[in-house]
C-alpha cells in the first residue's frame, strides 16, 4: 500500500529562499538604530564640550570647524547637546514605549483568551483610562511624583498602554477565533502556550508596526512634556526640548532647530524601517 | 460553422515565489458552437477559472494573457483594449462567479442589481429590463418572481441568490455566459434546484455557455462536451457521453475512480461486538445564546443519542447549519452541552475543557475541516506535529524527532517536509499533516470534520484511501462529519442523518441504498448527482410538484424538523404530534410517522440507482 501513494501529492522539491534575512531597507534602519543606541550609552563621554559651556558670542551660530552642527540659543554647542540628549531620547522613550507596548500586549493576550469577566474588567478600566488625556495624566502624575526617569518612563508608558492594549485585543480575538487556536484547546493546552506560542506569533506583525508608531508618539510627549517643564529638567535636554528651546532660531535659518529634528527624524525613521523589515519578510504562500 | 467561442494557442503566464514567469496555461485550443453548454474541468490549480476569465480577456492579478488567440462573437479578446472589452463584458459575455453571496451588494436591492449590466449598456429602457428580469426570476423558479427584486441580498436563501446571479448574467442575452462552479458552495439539495434552473434557462434560451466545475457528476448533467484539464494544459476534449463512458486519457479515467470511492470492508464486527462501546452520547443538547436578558437561545442539537464502538466509523451527514459541526465540538469539549451525557469507556466526561484530564483530551481528537486554518502558519510541521508527541507522551530531542519523521511516513508524506512551514504545503499535504498531528497523540477516536470536503476529488480519495488504512493499522475510531453521501458511504460502518439539530435516521451502510428512509434522508441521497447524462430529468420526474397541503402547524414542540420540506407529511398527524423513534428493520432508526413498511412503498417505486458510474 505505502509504495501507491499518488506520486502528485508532493511536489518536486523548489529551490528555497533564505528564511531569515532582513530587507536592505530594514538593515540600514538597524544600522541607525544601533548607531543611536550606542550614542545613547557612550554619548554623553562623546561630547567635546560641557554642558554648561556658554558663549554668548555663538549664539545661533551657524555650522562651522568649532560648532560641526551648529550653537543653540545659549551659544552652546549643538553635537554636544544631541549626544547628551541621547539617553534620554532614546533611552527614555524606548523603555516607555515598551512598557506601553509589551504591556498592553500581554495584557491584550490574557484577556482575550480567557475571556469572561476578565477581559470584561480589562477591557472596561482600559476604556477608561482612554477618555482621559495623555498629557493631563502625564500632568498630574509629575505634579504628584515628581519628575524623575523613572516616573517619566512610567508615566509614558501607563498613558500609551491602553492604545497598544485595544490594537492587541482586537487582533487577539481574531487569532483566537482561527482554527489553530482551537485546535490548541482542544489538546488541552495550557493559556500560556495558547497565547504566546499559538497566538502571539501571528499578530506580531501589527504589533510591531503599532510598537513604531507609538515609539513616534512617545518621542513627542516626552518633548512636549520638557517644554511645560515637567520632563527632563535643564539644563539636561533631551531632543524634543531641543527643538522647542531653540524654535525661535528657525527664523534665523539656525542649524539648532533643524539638528534635533533631524535627529528624531532618523531615529523614528529607522526604528519603523527596521520593524517593517522585520515584519514583512514574505512568507511564501501558496502552493 | 456557427462557433460563438474560438481559442487557439492561448497562453496564460503567472509570476511565483522567485519572480519567474511560468505558464499556468499553454496552448489552450478549443472552440463552442452556438448552443452549446461546454464544460472545464479539473482540480484546483489546473488552470480552469483562468482559462474562462480569459474568455472576456480578463487575467487575474499577477497573470497575464501572454499568446494565443481568443474570439468569443467575433471579437477578438486579447487585442482589445480595456474600454472596448467593458463594451463587451456582461453585454456579449456574462459571468457567473461561484460564491454570489459575496458577489453582490448587500446595499442594494436585487433587482438594481440583476438589471445593472442591461442599464449600464443601455440595452434596454428600466421598465424593460425590470420585466425582463421578473421573466427571468420566473423561469428560473425563483419564488415570488413579481416581488423578490425589491428585497436585499441577505433576505434571500444561498441559492436563490445563485439563480439571481444567472438573472443578472441573462438580462442582456449575452452570447457567452461563463459560469464558474456556480453550484460548488450549496448543499446538495439546493444544488440540484439551482442545476434545474440553469438547465431549463439554458435549453429554453438556446445560450452558449461555459460551466467550469470540479465535479463531473454535476458537469454530466450540463454539458454537451466536456474539456479536461491538468497543469494548464487540456489533456482530453470530448463530447460528454465519451468522456464519461469511454474517457481516452488515464487522467480523466483516475478522475472518475475517484468519485466513486471504493467501498472498504467495515471494522471488525466481532471485535466491535464484544468490547464496551468507546464512546457514548445520551440525550445530547446544545444551544446557542443563553437566554438571559432577553437574547434568543437558538436550539442547535437536540436529543441525540450516539454509540461509536472502538474501531469503528461513524458518519454524520446532513446540510450546512443541521448542528452536525456542533456535535463533533461538543464531543470535544469546545461547546458545552446544555443537556446530556458524554461516556468515554463508561466513564462520563466532563462537559467542557475545564475538567477533562491530558488523557482525556489524548483519546479524542479533532481533525479540523480545513487545514489552510487548522495548522499554525508560522510554526513548521515538526512543531506542528512535535507538540502532542512533548504534550502528552512528554517525547523530546531526538526521540520525538524520530517519531515525527514516523508519523510523516505514516500519512506519506517526505521526510523533507519537517521543516517547512504550512504555507509551503499543497491542500492535500495539509490535510495529511493535520491527521497526522491527530494521530501524534495515539488516540482512541478522531473526530473529522468535513476533512475531505476543501480538497479535489482525486486528493480526497487519496485522503479517505489512508485513512481507512490507518484504521486498519492502529484500530482507531473515526467519527466522520461531512455533508457528501458518497465520501460517508465509502468509508463509514453506520450513518446517522441530522436535521436541524435532530437525529432523523440512523442506519448500518450495508442498508445504505435500500428503502426504508426517512423522507430527509431519501431527498439528500437521491439529490447527489449520478454520473451519467440524463439524470437530472430523471429526478425531476421522480420529485413531487407540490408538497401536501398542512394547516397552521401546532406550536407544541419536537414537531418534526422537516416537516417545512416533507413530501410524505400528512396532515393532523405530522402538525400535532412529535414524530416517535422507530427501529427499522435493517438495524437503523428513524423519525418519522411512516412505519418501515408505509416507507418501504412510498419509496420503492423511486429506487435509487447511485452509486455506479455509467
Amino acid at each position: 500500500m505505502r509504495s501507491s501513494a499518488p506520486p502528485s501529492v508532493v511536489p518536486p522539491e523548489a529551490p528555497r529562499k533564505p528564511r531569515r534575512h532582513l530587507s536592505v531597507a530594514g538593515l540600514a534602519g538597524a544600522v541607525v538604530v544601533g548607531f543611536w543606541i550606542l550614542m545613547a550609552l557612550i554619548g554623553p563621554w562623546l561630547a567635546p564640550d560641557d554642558i554648561g559651556s556658554m558663549n554668548g558670542d555663538a549664539v545661533f551660530a551657524p555650522i562651522s570647524a568649532h560648532y560641526p552642527l551648529g550653537a543653540d540659543f545659549l551659544g552652546r554647542d549643538m553635537l554636544s547637546r544631541i549626544l547628551q540628549g541621547a539617553p534620554y531620547t532614546v533611552g527614555v522613550a524606548l523603555a516607555a514605549v515598551l512598557v506601553a507596548s509589551v504591556g498592553g500586549t500581554a495584557l491584550a493576550l490574557f484577556a482575550a483568551a480567557r475571556g469572561g469577566w476578565f477581559d470584561n474588567v480589562v477591557s472596561r478600566i482600559v476604556d477608561v483610562q482612554l477618555s482621559i488625556p495623555t498629557k493631563l495624566l502625564a500632568l498630574i502624575m509629575v505634579a504628584a511624583f515628581g519628575s524623575a526617569v523613572p516616573v517619566l518612563i512610567l508615566t509614558v508608558g501607563i498613558g500609551y498602554m491602553p492604545g497598544a492594549f485595544r490594537i492587541a485585543r482586537s487582533l487577539a480575538v481574531n487569532v483566537q477565533a482561527m482554527e489553530y487556536v482551537q485546535a490548541a484547546r482542544a489538546r488541552g493546552e495550557g493559556l500560556g502556550y495558547i497565547t504566546f506560542h499559538e497566538m502571539l506569533p501571528n499578530m506580531l506583525r501589527p504589533v510591531l508596526a503599532d510598537f513604531g508608531l507609538r515609539f513616534l508618539f512617545i518621542v513627542l510627549l516626552l518633548s512636549g512634556l520638557s517644554f511645560l517643564g515637567l520632563g527632563v529638567q535643564p539644563p539636561a535636554a533631551d531632543w524634543g526640548s531641543l527643538v522647542r528651546e531653540n524654535i525661535i532660531g528657525l527664523s534665523e535659518g539656525a542649524p539648532a532647530v533643524i539638528v534635533p529634528a533631524i535627529a528624531i527624524a532618523t531615529l523614528t525613521i529607522a526604528v519603523n524601517m527596521m520593524i517593517d523589515g522585520f515584519a514583512g519578510r514574505k512568507r511564501r504562500g501558496g502552493e | 460553422m456557427n462557433e460563438i467561442v474560438k481559442v487557439s494557442g492561448l497562453r496564460v503566464t503567472a509570476r511565483n515565489d522567485l519572480d519567474e514567469e511560468v505558464n499556468i496555461v499553454h496552448d489552450a485550443h478549443f472552440s463552442i458552437n452556438k448552443g452549446e453548454v461546454l464544460a472545464l474541468i479539473g482540480e484546483s490549480g489546473s488552470g480552469k477559472s483562468t482559462i474562462a476569465l480569459a474568455l472576456m480577456g480578463y487575467a487575474r492579478a499577477g497573470c497575464r494573457l501572454a499568446g494565443g488567440t481568443v474570439s468569443v462573437a467575433g471579437h477578438s479578446m486579447l487585442v482589445l483594449g480595456e474600454r472596448e472589452l467593458a463594451g463587451l463584458r456582461g453585454r456579449k459575455v456574462a459571468y457567473i462567479a461561484q460564491s454570489a453571496a459575496a458577489s453582490f451588494n448587500p446595499s442594494k436591492r436585487l433587482m438594481d442589481q440583476v438589471i445593472e449590466s442591461a442599464l449600464i449598456h443601455q440595452v434596454m429602457p428600466r421598465a424593460a429590463a425590470e420585466a425582463k428580469a421578473v421573466q427571468l426570476f420566473r423561469e428560473l423558479a425563483l419564488p415570488d418572481p413579481e416581488h423578490i427584486g425589491q428585497r436585499y441580498p441577505h433576505q434571500v436563501s444561498g441559492g436563490q441568490l445563485q439563480r439571481l446571479m444567472a438573472a443578472m448574467a441573462l438580462i442582456t442575452d449575452p452570447d457567452l455566459v461563463i459560469l464558474d462552479e456556480p453550484t460548488t458552495a450549496l448543499d446538495v439539495t439546493t444544488q440540484i434546484e439551482v442545476l434545474r434552473a440553469f438547465k431549463k434557462v439554458v435549453q429554453e434560451r438556446g445560450s452558449t455557455a461555459v460551466y467550469v466545475s470540479h465535479d463531473l457528476a454535476v458537469v454530466a448533467q450540463m454539458a454537451d462536451r466536456i474539456v479536461v484539464l491538468r497543469d494548464g494544459q487540456i489533456r482530453e476534449n470530448g463530447l460528454t457521453e465519451q468522456i464519461l463512458s469511454a474517457p481516452a486519457h488515464p487522467y480523466t479515467r483516475s478522475l472518475l475512480a475517484a468519485i466513486a470511492p471504493k467501498t472498504r470492508p467495515a471494522g471488525d464486527q466481532s471485535k466491535v461486538a464484544q468490547a464496551r462501546p468507546l464512546l457514548e452520547v445520551r440525550g445530547l443538547g446544545a444551544v446557542y445564546g443563553s437566554g438571559k436578558g432577553g437574547a434568543p437561545v437558538k436550539r442547535v442539537l437536540e436529543d441525540i443519542d450516539l454509540v461509536i464502538p472502538r474501531g469503528a466509523t461513524i458518519g454524520v451527514i446532513g446540510e450546512s447549519g443541521c448542528g452536525k459541526t456542533t456535535l463533533a465540538r461538543t464531543i470535544a469539549g469546545m461547546v458545552a452541552p446544555s443537556a446530556g451525557q458524554l461516556l468515554l469507556d463508561g466513564e462520563p466526561l466532563a462537559p467542557t475543557l475545564e475538567g477533562r484530564t491530558r488523557d482525556q483530551f489524548r483519546r479524542i481528537q479533532f481533525v479540523f475541516q480545513n487545514a489552510d486554518t487548522a495548522l499554525n502558519p508560522r510554526h513548521s510541521i515538526e512543531r506542528i506535529l512535535g507538540r502532542p508527541l512533548e504534550f502528552y507522551h512528554g517525547m523530546q530531542g531526538s526521540a520525538r524527532r524520530k517519531r515525527v519523521l514516523e508519523l510523516l511516513d505514516l500519512v506519506k508524506l517526505p521526510a523533507t517536509v519537517a521543516e517547512r512551514q504550512p504555507g509551503e504545503l499543497s491542500g492535500g499535504q495539509k490535510q495529511r499533516i493535520n491527521l497526522a498531528r491527530a494521530l501524534a497523540a495515539q488516540p482512541d477516536l478522531i473526530l473529522c470534520d468535513e476533512v475531505t470536503s476543501a480538497l479535489d476529488t482525486v486528493v480526497g480519495a487519496a485522503i479517505l484511501e489512508l485513512m481507512a488504512e490507518l484504521r486498519k493499522e492502529l484500530n482507531v475510531s473515526y467519527m466522520f462529519i461531512s455533508h457528501d453521501i458518497n465520501t460517508v458511504r465509502a468509508i463509514c460502518d453506520e450513518i446517522v442523518v441530522l436535521y436541524a439539530g435532530r437525529k432523523v435516521e440512523a442506519r448500518k451502510r450495508e442498508a445504505l441504498s435500500l428503502p426504508p428512509f426517512h423522507p430527509y434522508s431519501h431527498l439528500l441521497i437521491s439529490s447527489v448527482p449520478a454520473l451519467r447524462r440524463g439524470w437530472l430529468e430523471e429526478v425531476e420526474g421522480r420529485t413531487p410538484s407540490a408538497l401536501p397541503a398542512l394547516e397552521a402547524t401546532g406550536e407544541a414542540r419536537g414537531l418534526c424538523p422537516f416537516i417545512d420540506r416533507c413530501a410524505l407529511r400528512v396532515d393532523g398527524v405530522c402538525n400535532r404530534q412529535p414524530p416517535p423513534r422507530q427501529l427499522l428493520e435493517n438495524g437503523g432508526s428513524i423519525l418519522c410517522h411512516h412505519t418501515d413498511l408505509e416507507l418501504r412503498n412510498l419509496q420503492s417505486p423511486l429506487r435509487l440507482v447511485e452509486g455506479e458510474v455509467a
